[in-house]
């Protein structure tokens, strides 16, 4: 018979992965059994057509950024670490933590998951997002239901209020400035159950 | 040694006449003798004493590790507009109800997350996970060893559903079946009327009923009132081959399917001799216009049994129900729904044909501990004016959906072995426009 110990002790430096991601060890063994679930011919490691199988996500829009943000490297495989830690980025904040400079951020915290954001946008990782690359986005967001004009105006107005230094892109800092308001905690966090 | 073999010939002998006497005959007559009610009673009180038992084992042990029975995320179910509008709720400058802002990237990057970790299409192909465990080897999903009396216990029940039952329900199966191709070619060989048609009733319920009883099946039947009648569609959901042995224990229906060869086809062809049933040859499957011809004709007649049909086109693992093919529904007719529900605590019935081949699914199911299930017939529903054919089979999927308390989906379940179309994407990106700019003219 089975037992989440056995799964457990599957995983290399488990305990090291918990510790860095704030997984307990059930929602490691859930995660560990989707990673072969998606792995299906039994590679050890991921390839971004292994998330091409998941339905719902190909009918999302900025499914392929997405898909691109785990294999941010430039590699074409994805281990079980890097896994978990990408979606490490999604858990909830921990509201009660203490602020000690000396710790670094933890993976779900609220600047790193605007740093996962932004990456989304900014596709050549020079640090800024441009209007070639809004436009990108809102492209595949809007493809075919907006004209080309629309989508140009669309990308210009929003740069026009973001952008604060008046060099034409977006920067992480002013990207973070005008989401101040914006409930990143909850948005950008999924529910996990305990 | 002529003295074993005499033996075990009449030893044979008896054992063939027990399951003959006591379970074949009364089962033809749809009476029962009981024993398979008792042996429900005592297989509930026992998987209740093994739940609480290994609920308290579990409370004792000091493990760390729990279990999430049901999926590892809590989804938000509000819709795209609710959810971008309270992302924006906030945001510094006054929007004219219809612009971009860079934080509605954030809904998709998190329903992409969400469905990266747990999605809800992939599953419904692989079984359901049981809440608790009821001793059986296959479903045991991180149920950890608990005491000596749950294992001995189990032990127990690996001896009498391989040993006992199995072998049991195997004769019982091969009664059955043997029983449909010889009665259904005699039943042929008599000339159309009003006793053939009774006759042919009878074969097949006979043999349905033993091939039931092969199955230790339990089935209540709810609504027998809005039971199919002649000339109609019958049209349920799909969950494995033994639906049809489950819904023609109460009824007759005339089959639809493509035609097989091997052991199969001798039945299909038999079957054909007593009543008429739709067999497909491959080649014709592809032409959806001859389809619907026959199946017309068929419907038009009055005097022939309804077609029973099964719309999601392949087999789902009873927790939802898939998108319905519309052929069915634009034959016309009445169309009969029927929602069929099993209870997985007694044995999986789910066919994951990616798995499992039939003959190894099938000996599965006879090493179960029964298959329990529901089956609701729903007041007939026809086409109404104006309605498109889609529109009227996403109609009869909810109220099917509803009635077995599945999760309704709109998904294709041919997703299990294609790729999504582009058409889905293009879903959402009108969707989210539609918040954008105000509602699209096309």
């Amino acid at each position: 018979m089975g037992s989440t110990a056995s799964t457990l002790s599957k995983i290399p430096d488990v305990e090291t992965l918990m510790q860095e991601t704030g997984f307990t060890p059930a929602h490691m063994v859930r995660l560990y059994d989707r990673f072969k679930a998606l792995d299906k011919e039994r590679k050890g490691h991921l390839c971004p057509q292994d998330f091409g199988a998941i339905k719902e996500l190909a009918e999302n829009p900025i499914g392929d950024r997405i898909v691109g943000a785990f294999f941010s490297q430039g590699q074409e495989t994805l281990d079980f670490h890097s896994f978990v830690r990408i979606l490490a980025h999604f858990r909830p904040v921990d509201k009660d933590r203490p602020r000690d400079p000396n710790v670094p951020e933890p993976i779900n915290s609220r600047s790193n998951k605007l740093k996962f954001a932004f990456q989304l946008y900014d596709q050549d990782k020079d640090g800024k997002i441009s209007r070639a690359e809004l436009l990108q986005v809102l492209r595949a967001m809007l493809e075919m239901q907006v004209t080309e004009e629309q989508l140009e105006s669309i990308a210009d107005r929003t740069i026009q209020e973001a952008d604060l230094d008046r060099d034409e892109a977006i920067s992480f800092d002013e990207f973070r400035k005008s989401l101040e308001k914006v409930n990143i905690d909850h948005k950008m966090s999924i529910r996990f159950l305990r | 040694m002529d003295d074993a073999w005499d033996m075990a010939y009449s030893l044979f002998k008896v054992w063939l006449s027990i399951v003959v006497g006591l379970i074949v005959v009364p089962a033809m007559f749809g009476l029962s003798l009981g024993v398979t009610d008792v042996y429900m009673k005592i297989l509930v009180k026992i998987l209740e004493w093994a739940t609480l038992r290994i609920q308290r084992g579990q409370r004792d042990q000091p493990s760390p590790t729990a279990q999430l029975p049901n999926g590892i995320i809590q989804r938000d179910d509000g819709s795209m507009a609710e959810e971008i509008g309270e992302l924006r709720r906030n945001w510094p400058q006054s929007l004219t109800g219809g612009d971009f802002t860079l934080c509605d990237a954030f809904y998709f990057c998190r329903k992409g997350i969400e469905t990266i970790v747990e999605d809800q299409v992939t599953q419904r192909f692989t079984s359901e996970e049981l809440v608790s465990w009821n001793l059986l080897t296959r479903t045991n999903n991180n149920f950890c060893y608990i005491s000596v009396r749950v294992t001995i216990i189990w032990g127990l029940g690996v001896f009498i559903r391989y040993c006992v039952l199995a072998p049991l329900r195997i004769t019982l199966a091969v009664i059955g079946l043997s029983w449909l191709v010889i009665g259904t070619t005699l039943v042929g060989l008599l000339p159309n009327s009003k006793v053939k048609d009774w006759l042919s009733d009878l074969v097949h319920l006979t043999c349905y009923r033993i091939c039931a009883k092969g199955l230790s099946a339990v089935i209540h039947y709810h609504n027998k009132q809005n039971k199919p009648k002649k000339g109609g569609i019958c049209v349920a959901n799909h969950t494995s081959p033994i639906d049809i042995v489950i819904l023609a224990n109460d009824g007759c229906y005339a089959m639809v399917g493509q035609v097989h060869g091997g052991l199969m086809g001798v039945i299909q062809r038999s079957m054909l001799r007593s009543c008429p049933h739709v067999w497909f040859e491959r080649s014709e499957m592809k032409d959806r216009h001859a389809v619907a011809k026959r199946l017309r004709d068929h419907v038009a007649d009055k005097t022939k049994l309804p077609i029973l049909i099964f719309p999601e086109g392949t087999c789902i693992n009873n927790t939802s129900v898939m998108m319905f093919k519309k052929g069915s529904f634009e034959i016309g007719g009445t169309i009969y729904p029927v929602a069929i529900k099993y209870d997985p605590q007694f044995g999986d019935a789910f066919w994951n044909s990616a798995k499992y081949n039939m003959v190894s699914y099938l000996l599965r199911m006879m090493t179960s501990w029964a298959i329990v299930c529901n089956v609701w017939y729903l007041p007939p529903m026809t086409r109404e004016e104006g309605e498109d054919a889609v529109h009227f089979a996403n109609r009869v999927k909810s109220a099917i959906a509803r009635q077995g308390g599945l999760v309704d989906l709109s998904w294709d379940g041919g997703l299990k072995r294609e790729k999504v179309k582009q058409t889905y994407k293009e879903e959402q990106q009108k969707m989210y426009s539609s918040t954008i700019v105000g509602p699209v003219s096309s």
